[in-house]
């Protein structure tokens, strides 16, 4: 229902545009209201949130590649049930973040091809490689613990499809960071050998984790409107902040440490980090990273693979269709 | 080549016994055997339903944002038709 009726497209938009409705739009947006997806919004805002909200769900479906990578070789029956429900809940909040994207007036096909064309960005993040079993802990204890920090604030944003998505992501998100904890725990405590590999997995992924909250404030291109709009609502250094104060006891109770010689309690009780590296970041979004084509590749080849399976789908439908259509002449 | 568009579904969870279905989300799918299927897999993974509805989102006719006031304002004068308008003493007791 949310893909009719919309309002025209953007370059139509700007043309009616005008300042009044624009100013009630921005007091119902300062009254804490819900906007909804047949609601009247500028073409800004919709532009914004579809661009957010189809990364955001680009992020799901290829954040489950690396974690896909060992659900074959997880060391037990119980961690592999749980990886395996992880990943289909990845896949699932993808679904729903679509969803939640098409309500702007785009439609889930058009943004998976443009992600497959390589035109449309996802979380640098999933470019990075699991190399171990302990990658697995990380990201589940970090690369979710970030993504929670992150979209916590999003229950709340103004778009009210996102919103509840957001909602329904974040209650089946919190099982995925407390199973990666426990695999944390589980090495941490295991042999010198499983203890080092843990502490490797936690070397590599420290800073492209603090990198997931985006570019440090002053650098930030999107985050003046999106403020305005109640789409975020704390900066990515707030929320950098707030998770790595989080995250710095977690680490110290693993017994493990946080690759950053530098790092230091303040008075006020925050830990300040040394400098992020932001040209890695910036070849990573550029799709320098370790991963980056095989990422794409991965998708390109299973999006191909499923072709038969769409297409078979829709010939059966037709053929019940035009026979129901054929039944009910008679 | 674009992707050929699936068409879109509404989904609707009745959660619990006794109580009404309600709307969860949408999905795509090529007819409504696929659609229920698909709902089950994305919508109850958890244990969130005891009956799905799946219904064509083409098939909704919704009201127009623009008309809310035209729509709803009229019953907000009309508060006799809540009980709280009338007074009763209070020997009179629940009521």
């Amino acid at each position: 229902m949310y893909t009719q009726a919309l309002n025209t497209s953007d370059a139509d938009d700007r043309h009616i545009e005008d300042a009044g409705r624009a100013a009630a739009f921005q007091a119902r947006i300062d009254a804490e209201e819900r906007i909804e997806p047949n609601d009247w919004m500028p073409a800004a805002y919709r532009k914004t949130l579809t661009r957010q909200i189809s990364q955001h769900a680009h992020s799901e479906i290829v954040g489950m590649l690396p974690e896909g990578n060992w659900i074959t070789r997880a060391p037990s029956l119980r961690r592999k049930a749980a990886l395996l429900a992880k990943v289909q809940d990845e896949c699932g909040h993808g679904l729903y973040l679509y969803a939640a994207a098409e309500t702007l007036g785009a439609s889930r096909e058009e943004l998976v091809d443009l992600m497959l064309a390589g035109k449309a960005k996802y979380s640098s993040i999933f470019n990075y490689p699991t190399l171990t079993w302990a990658d697995i802990g990380v990201i589940g204890w970090l690369v979710d613990g970030a993504a929670i920090m992150n979209q916590i604030p999003l229950c709340r944003c103004s778009y009210g499809p996102y919103a509840r998505a957001m909602i329904r992501v974040c209650k089946e998100e919190s099982f995925h960071q407390r199973q990666g904890y426990e695999i944390m725990l589980t090495l941490a405590r295991g042999s010198e050998e499983q203890k080092a590999m843990a502490q490797d997995a936690l070397d590599r992924w420290w800073w492209p984790v603090l990198m997931m909250f985006g570019p440090p404030d002053q650098a930030s291109q999107h985050s003046d409107t999106s403020t305005m709009w109640k789409i975020k609502r704390f900066s990515n250094d707030e929320l950098r902040q707030k998770f790595v104060d989080a995250t710095v006891p977690q680490a110290q109770y693993l017994g493990l440490t946080i690759p950053d010689p530098g790092m230091k309690q303040n008075a006020d009780g925050h830990w300040e980090y040394s400098a992020i590296d932001w040209d890695e970041f910036k070849q990573v979004l550029a799709g320098n990273g370790p991963c980056n084509r095989d990422r794409l590749a991965a998708r390109r080849k299973a999006h191909d693979d499923g072709a038969w399976v769409r297409e078979a789908a829709q010939a059966y439908a037709e053929k019940r269709k035009h026979r129901q259509v054929a039944q009910a002449a008679e | 080549m674009a992707t050929p568009n699936t068409p879109l579904w509404e989904v609707f969870i009745r959660s619990r016994n006794g109580l009404a279905h309600k709307h969860v989300g949408s999905l795509h799918a090529f007819d409504a055997t696929m659609a229920v299927q698909a709902a089950r897999d994305l919508y109850t993974r958890r244990g969130e339903g005891l009956s799905i509805w799946v219904v064509p989102s083409s098939a909704i006719t919704a009201s127009d944002p623009s008309d809310k006031g035209m729509m709803f304002e009229p019953a907000e004068s009309k508060i006799y038709r809540h009980p709280t308008f009338y007074d009763v003493p209070d020997e009179v007791g629940h009521m």
